[in-house]
Parts: structure tokens; sequence; C-alpha cells
């Protein structure tokens, strides 16, 4: 029997019952849209990450209190309040550190902002004025925090833009006051805007004088008295001085901390940022991926059930076609090919609808949550080769048992 | 032509072994036209699936035109029945979503036997349904719808061609319209016929009757009418 002659059999069979075919297929679209969509879903979001932090800078460094990390992920990060903001001041020092290019310690807790009847949560950020370049959140309008409303823990805010547009609509923000935490700030300048993501944005966050926000708003003193800070953002020189920066760093921490043991803090690149980043949002692609796998497993399960259904039912067919001459071979052909092709052809229409569902979703607002999918033509091939995969397995067992009736028992059976 | 020598089958039922054919030797020449008779469980259709090589005995010699096909496998086997055999079966066995023709081809197409469309076309024509080409079975009467069943059987130009109680579903117009068929295609076209069935006007029409009862041939002689009536006793 040549392969045209399977395909055409395979073809009639399918089409004698032709809404059993369709909804085994839907079962397949809907497990390979599943995939395709979601994956592409969890790619925009970790795109999306990875190239915000990325237009940081690649001479970033991050130093954070707390000993060291395991595999990049920060343990424990920030709950031993061992950072200061003269420790962040004395990582400038030229003889010291003199890889070191400027520095930007931060210090963040969260509250309500609240302006007339509108009212937010968000991150409040402590900063220096130096956190404007060194994290590149330039103003687009009114100013960025001074160096003297930090000296004067004055109560000054710069707003994030979608927190300015909740708080204020379309109206200009700037020379307006809210309330944080019960106290009044003068909104001096907002944030351009960032662009969205799925994990939080930077757009959402309020910057106020470092100051500020460890005497005001945190409530927290070291034991020397000095202002606790979070995390240092420092740059180094240039990209090929990251290294002596991070040596200097430590040193220089280490000699004021009088470190003898194990280190109190952690300084960390983008590049491990971004290691650490990806390693967390792969695992939450990989969930998603896994999630749709599972649809497209029961889509796959649904073919066998229908193939199990159609070789006891079509039995006397195969005791027909048995004694026309027909080999364990052909059978067993005709049958995978009829699984095949519901799974090719489930694969494909899942492929077209995860294609265009993940293009409909892009850049949407859905739910307060800005999608970013990515579609990725490897993932769309691979989905395609997974339910061809799934038919041919799924439909082998069901083919094996047509392919074994014996002729005799085949034509007898009703 | 077809030996058969000594042939037992043995079927297992469960613990009991119940022996279908118990020593059957037999010889059919070539563009012969033979009936099997005997009751039900006489061991007729066993001895019709081995002709047929849908079935092994479980000891004894099959020669088909000389080949030994006793001990072939499953795949020789249907290689052998999709060139040498044709079937017809008593209630038609047609698949009922193809047309007549495609019906007709299914028996070309596992041969890989070309000119299936003019092939298929000659064979509706040999039995007179040309004109229904494109019905499907169940536009068709019981008597066309066999004949379309013989149609396929010999689309493929058997050596054998093996019937099945071809009447037993049919009325009399109708058998007699299938047994004119048969006759014709034995004495026209030289086509070795063999016709399991327990209707004695139907054996009557052949040129000899195979008798059997539990399993073993009671009797085999030549047919003319006198004979029939004395080789029936048992029936």
């Amino acid at each position: 029997m040549n392969p045209i002659d399977v395909l055409r059999t395979a073809l009639s069979s399918l089409g004698a019952n032709k809404m059993r075919a369709g909804l085994t297929l839907l079962g397949m679209v809907i497990g390979v849209t599943a995939v395709i969509s979601l994956m592409a879903i969890g790619r925009g979001a970790q795109e999306s990450i990875t190239s915000r932090i990325e237009s940081l800078g690649t001479n970033l460094l991050f130093v954070r209190p707390g000993s060291s990390s395991q595999g990049g992920i920060f343990a424990a990060q920030g709950s031993a309040g061992t950072l200061t903001l003269e420790d962040a001041y004395a990582l400038l020092d030229p003889i010291f550190a003199p890889s070191v290019g400027s520095v930007a310690p931060e210090l963040g807790t969260n509250a309500q902002i609240v302006a007339g009847r509108e009212n937010t949560n968000t991150r409040v950020v402590g900063v220096t004025r130096e956190y404007e370049f060194v994290r590149n959140f330039p103003v687009s309008s009114g100013s960025f925090i001074t160096l003297g409303q930090v000296l004067n823990n004055s109560e000054v805010v710069v707003l994030g833009s979608s927190v300015a547009e909740t708080l204020f609509g379309n109206r200009d923000p700037v020379g307006q006051n809210v309330r944080l935490s019960g106290r009044r700030f003068e909104v001096v300048g907002v944030l351009e805007s960032q662009g969205g993501a799925a994990f939080g944005s930077f757009d959402d966050q309020a910057l106020v004088p470092i100051t500020t926000a460890f005497y005001r708003l945190s409530g927290q003193q070291t034991n020397q008295g000095w202002v606790r800070v979070d995390t240092i953002n420092v740059t180094a020189k240039d990209a090929e001085s990251m290294d002596n920066a991070i040596g200097e760093i430590s040193t220089v921490l280490r000699l004021r901390h009088r470190i003898t043991a194990e280190d109190d803090f952690t300084v960390s690149s983008q590049q491990e940022t971004i290691e650490a980043l990806e390693e967390t949002t792969n695992t939450f692609v990989m969930f998603l991926g896994g999630i749709a796998g599972i649809s497209l497993l029961v889509g796959g399960i649904g073919i066998m059930n229908i193939m199990l259904v159609s070789v006891t039912e079509r039995t006397r067919e195969i005791g027909i076609r048995k004694a026309m001459g027909a080999k364990r071979r052909d059978i067993l052909m005709q049958f995978i090919t009829e699984a095949s092709l519901l799974s090719l052809g489930g694969g494909t229409a899942g492929v077209a609808a995860g294609y265009i569902l993940s293009r409909l979703l892009d850049g949407r607002n859905l739910a307060g949550q800005v999608f970013e999918t990515a579609f990725s033509t490897n993932i769309a091939l691979l989905a395609l080769v997974v339910s061809v995969v799934i038919g041919l397995f799924f439909g082998i067992y069901p083919a094996m048992r047509a392919a074994r009736l014996h002729p005799i028992d085949a034509l007898r059976s009703e | 032509m077809i030996r058969l020598e000594d042939i037992h089958k043995i079927y297992r039922m469960g613990e009991v072994e119940v022996g279908a054919l118990q020593g059957v030797t037999v010889t059919i020449d070539e563009g012969d036209m033979v009936a099997i008779m005997g009751p039900s469980c006489s061991g007729k259709s066993t001895l019709m699936n081995i002709i047929g090589c849908l079935d092994v005995p479980t000891t004894g010699q099959y020669f088909l035109n000389d080949e030994d096909v006793g001990s072939l496998n499953d795949d020789r086997l249907a290689v052998i029945r999709g060139t040498q055999i044709g079937f017809v079966f008593q209630t038609y066995n047609l698949l009922p979503r193809m047309t007549a023709q495609a019906n007709v081809e299914l028996s070309l197409v596992y041969g890989n036997l070309r000119n299936r469309k003019s092939r298929s076309l000659e064979a509706l024509e040999r039995v007179g349904l040309e004109d229904r080409a494109g019905h499907k079975p169940t536009e068709l009467s019981g008597g066309q719808q066999q004949r379309v069943g013989i149609a396929r059987a010999l689309a493929k130009q058997p050596s054998i061609l093996l019937a099945d109680e071809p009447t037993g579903n049919l009325d009399s117009t109708s058998s007699e319209e299938i047994m004119a068929i048969l006759k014709s295609l034995h004495e026209d076209d030289g086509l070795t016929v063999v016709i399991v069935t327990h209707e004695r006007d139907i054996a009557s029409q052949t040129r000899r009757v195979i008798s059997m009862l539990d399993g073993k041939i009671v009797s085999d002689i030549p047919n003319t009418q006198s004979n029939l009536v004395t080789a029936n006793e048992p029936d």
C-alpha cells in the first residue's frame, strides 16, 4: 500500500466522522495554543525585565547587607541592617576605592500616598541625588531630589509616572502636595516612564530624600544613630574596572565593619542580578509551559481515546481489509496516520491560534497588568513536533490493537 | 489447484479443545465449481477460512497452486489473500461510507495493483452494475450489494473465488442472479469457484458437492440430480 493510499484512506475515515474528528482536533488545538501563548507571555515578561535591567548600564554594582548569596539568589536580603549612609559615602574614597565612580544608596519602604481623594499604595524609595544618573531615572518634569533636600530631611517627593497618573490624572503634579504616611510632602518632580512589566514596574514608585525616608518614614535607627540603607548602588569607573571595584568595595567595608571572618554584606554585579532573575523567571516560564503541557497531554489522551473507540467500532472494517489482503503494517499505518493527522492538524491550528493570541495580548493592559509577549518560532516548531509525537505515541497502542486483530474474529464482529 | 492433506484444526475455547476439522483431505482442480455443504458446526466455514488463507491449519498441509501455504506467516498469507483469493460474504461486507467503485478498488489497493479505476469499472460491468458505480451500499438493494461484493472479489483476477453462503441473505430472484453470475464466472472465465452453503438448490447448481459433518468429509461426489438426494441424507 503506497503512502498516498494510506493518506487518502485515513482522511476518508476521519471525514466519515467529522464531528468527532473536529472535537478531538479541538483538544489538540487548545493544548498547543496554551503552550504557545503562555510561553510567549512568559518569555515576553522575561525579556522585558532583562532588558530593563540591562538598560541601567553594565558597570553597575549592588552592595546589600547580609552574608553571601547562594546561586545568585539573595538570601535574607536586608535582614541584617548593617549598611549605613556613611558606608556608602566611604566608598567614594579615592585612595582605597579608585575604581568606584559614583555611589547611590537607597532605602525602600512601602507607603500609602494620598492626593485629594485619590490614593495608592506604592514602594517609596529614599535616595540621594546620584540615584538619578546611577540608576538612569531621569525626570520628565520638575527636578530630582537635591543634595540640600537630603541634608535637610526635606519632605519632598518625586513620583513615578504611573503613580503620578493615578493620583493626578492629566494634571501636572509638580508643586502639588501629597500625604505620605500622614505627612505632607511636596511633589518636586515626575520620573520619565520606563515602560510596563509583568513583575512590578519602576513607574510604580515614589522617590524621597534618603534621610527623610529613614527619619520620617521607616522609624528605625541603627545603634550608632546612623542612617541605615537597603542597597548601595555603585558604578565602576568603566566596564573594565568592575572586578577591581568589587575588591575595593569589599576592602573598605571590611575595614569599616572590622570584619575578620564572614562578610556581613554582599557585592553583586548587574550581570549576577540578571542571571538570578533569569533563573527565577525561567522557573516561571517553565511553570507556565508545564501547565500548558498538561493540556497538550490531555489532548493526546483524547486522541488515544477516540482511536480506541474507532478501532472497536471498525473491527469489521479491519477484518474486511485484512480479507482483501491488508498486512499488519497496512492496518498499523492507517490508524497511526489517522492519529498523526489529528495531532498534526490540531498542532498547526494551535500554532496559528497561539500566534494570533500572543499578538492580540502584546501590549494589552489586562487587569492592571501590561502583557508583553514574545512569540518564538522555536517554541512553535517544538509544539508542533511535540504534538505529532503525542499523536504517534497515543496512536500507536490503538493501531497495534487494530493490526493484531485476527481476520476471522474481526470479520465476525458486529 | 487446491490440495489439502490431512488437515486438522483445533480451537481452544477456554479449557475445552474443539476439533473443528479432523483430518480433511481434498483436492479441488483449477476451474472447478464446488459446493461445500453441511449443517452448522460441521466445519465447513473453518475449511473455507483455511482455503481462503484467513486461518492456518493446526496440523496438515495446504498447497495452493503447488505452494505450501499452510505454514506461512500473517503477512505472507495477506499477500496471497490480496492477489489470489476473492471472497464473497453472506453479509456482503461492503464499507458503508464508500461508493461501489471504491469498495471494489479496496481489493486492489493492498495488492498494489495498477489501473485500479479501469479494473474496478470492468469488474462492475461484469456483474452488470457499471451504472451504479457511484452509489453507496445503502443506496443499493441486497442483490446489488452482493454483486458489488462479487465485483470486488474478481477485480484482482484471483485464481479462486470463495463464496460463504453468498445467497443466504437474499430473496430467490436475487439468489438466481447471483448464482447465474457465479456460474458464468466458472463457465466463461474458468475461475475456480468454491461455495459454502446449506441450501440444496444452490449446491445443485455446482459440479461437485462435498458434504461435511463433525469436521470430516462424509461424501464427495460429482453433481447430478440423483446423487444430490442421497448425498444430503444426513442433513
